[in-house]
C-alpha cells in the first residue's frame, strides 16, 4: 500500500517539474504582459502544488506541513497575479489586441468617472 | 528513483534561466515583476524537493517562509507600480 503511494508521489513530482518548465517557457515566449501573466502564474501554480503534494506522498510524516504550503499557494498565487494585472492596467498598458476584446475598458472608465465626480 | 530527481531539477534549472532572461530583458517593470513571481514559485518547490533529498525536516519551514515573503513582496511591487504607494 505504501509503495503505491510512493509511486504516485514520484509521478506527481515529475508532472510538477514539466509544468514548472512550461510556465517559464510561457514567460519567455509570450508577446504581451497579460499573456505572460496568464501562462506564468497558472502553469507555475499547478506545477508547484503538484510537486509539493508529491513530496508529501513520498514522505507521509510530513504530509500536514506540506498541505499548509499547498493551501497557502492556492490562496496566494491567484491573488498576486490579480493584483499585478490590475496595477498593470492602471499603469496604462493596453492589451495585445489581435483577435480579442478589451472588456475592462468600459468598467474602468465608469470607475474613473465615479471617483472624480 | 534518482533519475526522476535529475530530470526534475534540470527542468527547473532551464525554467529558472528562462525567467532570469525575461527578468533582464523585460521592456517594462511589470514584466520583471511577473518573471520574479515565477522564479520565486520555482525556488519554493525546489526547496521542498531538497528537503526530501537531504532528509532535513527544517527546510520545509524555510520554504514556507520564502513563499510568504515572496507573496508580500509581489503585493508591494504591484501597489508601487499602480502608483498608490
Amino acid at each position: 500500500m505504501m509503495e503505491i503511494l510512493e509511486y504516485i508521489g514520484y509521478g506527481l513530482v515529475l508532472i510538477g517539474g514539466v509544468f514548472l518548465f512550461l510556465g517559464a517557457l510561457g514567460i519567455y515566449r509570450m508577446p504581451d504582459i497579460y499573456t505572460r501573466l496568464q501562462a506564468g502564474t497558472k502553469a507555475s501554480t499547478l506545477g508547484a502544488m503538484s510537486t509539493i503534494l508529491g513530496v508529501g506522498l513520498i514522505q507521509p510524516e510530513w504530509f500536514f506541513k506540506v498541505l499548509i504550503i499547498v493551501i497557502f499557494m492556492g490562496l496566494a498565487n491567484p491573488l498576486s497575479s490579480h493584483a499585478l494585472a490590475r496595477s498593470t492596467y492602471r499603469m496604462g498598458v493596453t492589451p495585445y489586441l489581435k483577435n480579442g476584446v478589451d472588456a475592462y475598458k468600459k468598467a474602468f472608465k465608469k470607475q474613473i468617472k465615479k471617483f472624480t465626480s | 528513483m534518482n533519475i526522476i530527481f535529475i530530470i526534475v531539477f534540470s527542468l527547473m534549472a532551464i525554467g529558472s534561466i528562462l525567467s532570469m532572461i525575461r527578468f533582464i530583458k523585460g521592456p517594462r517593470s511589470a514584466d520583471r515583476a511577473v518573471a520574479l513571481d515565477t522564479l520565486s514559485i520555482t525556488i519554493t518547490s525546489a526547496l521542498v524537493l531538497l528537503a526530501l533529498i537531504f532528509e532535513r525536516y527544517i527546510y520545509i519551514d524555510v520554504a514556507l517562509v520564502y513563499a510568504v515573503l515572496g507573496f508580500i513582496g509581489i503585493i508591494v511591487i504591484a501597489r508601487y507600480i499602480e502608483g498608490a504607494l
